[in-house]
């Protein structure tokens, strides 16, 4: 962990970060499904952006491929096969009773955070005096998460390919014609 | 700048959730709780600067499991949406007595 970021990291990091605030709010507040999309990829981006500026190098790669480059195409591609840009399909925000509750519960959560936010943190999320973090230079990023998902959690990675396997045989299951074979 | 990630994850949630509780589209809908999932993965990252890499670990589990629901889910939606010509979730109402 670097002791002291330095002013250029601070400025990039509040940045992306606004940006990334930025894109959501436009994210949820877009009435069509495609540009809603499209501010989510733009949400994802400024993430991949951050996690590469925490030394997370490979998740933000993994970021961009997977979230940016292959969910968001399959959620577009399903606004696009049902056929979902028709005006009168726009404009499905809530009423009024929904926006309260929904700024509601925003407040709430917002509250939690500030409370949160002004207490000090628990003696057991001190950082550790010796991080892990910078332990291993020689592996690289890649290597350090390899390290650990193929020997500490490795029968949660062995689930994690049957998990996948059960996700595509039941979206296959599901999304197929009746009486097609 | 683990304390700024912190805050912008709690911010990126809670703008997931009001979106959750205010569209009816159910596709923007599931949109939005991968908005809600990205901002957990945040703190995983921001996390793991302090605890080693066992964070970035839980990341990759997470997006495993995202892109699992969003395919399942996808083609529920699909199915829905053949059975009901709408994916607008006030005209999906088939439980309600």
């Amino acid at each position: 962990m670097p002791t002291s970021p330095g002013l250029f990291y601070q400025v990039q990091f509040y940045i992306f970060g606004l940006l990334a605030i930025a894109s959501a709010l436009a994210f949820v507040t877009r009435k069509s499904p495609v540009s809603a999309a499209l501010w989510l990829v733009s949400v994802m981006f400024n993430l991949a952006a951050l996690y590469v500026m925490m030394d997370a190098q490979f998740v933000g790669i993994i970021q961009v491929l997977v979230y940016a480059g292959a969910i968001m195409v399959v959620f577009l591609f399903v606004v696009m096969l049902l056929n979902l840009g028709h005006p009168d399909e726009l404009s499905d925000i809530r009423g009024k009773w929904g926006r309260l509750a929904a700024g509601g519960v925003g407040i709430v959560l917002l509250a939690q955070i500030m409370v949160l936010a002004r207490t000090r943190f628990l003696p057991s999320l001190q950082p550790p005096v010796n991080p892990v973090f910078g332990g291993a230079p020689d592996r690289g990023a890649v290597g350090m998460i390899a390290q650990s998902l193929f020997t500490e959690h490795l029968l949660a990675f062995e689930l994690t390919s049957i998990l996948l396997l059960a996700a595509i045989v039941g979206a296959v299951a599901i999304g197929r014609r009746k009486g097609a074979t | 700048m683990i304390p700024e990630a912190l805050a912008l994850s709690a911010v990126l949630f809670t703008i997931g959730t009001v979106g959750v509780l205010t569209r009816r589209n159910a596709i923007v809908i599931f949109m939005c709780v991968e908005l809600m999932l990205n901002a957990v993965n945040l703190s995983f990252v921001a996390l793991s600067r302090l605890y080693g890499v066992t964070g970035q670990v839980f990341v990759v589990f997470v997006m495993t499991v995202a892109a699992a629901e969003a395919a399942v889910g996808l083609a529920i939606i699909i199915a829905i949406f053949r059975h009901g010509q709408s994916v607008n979730l006030k005209n999906i109402n088939l439980l309600k007595g």
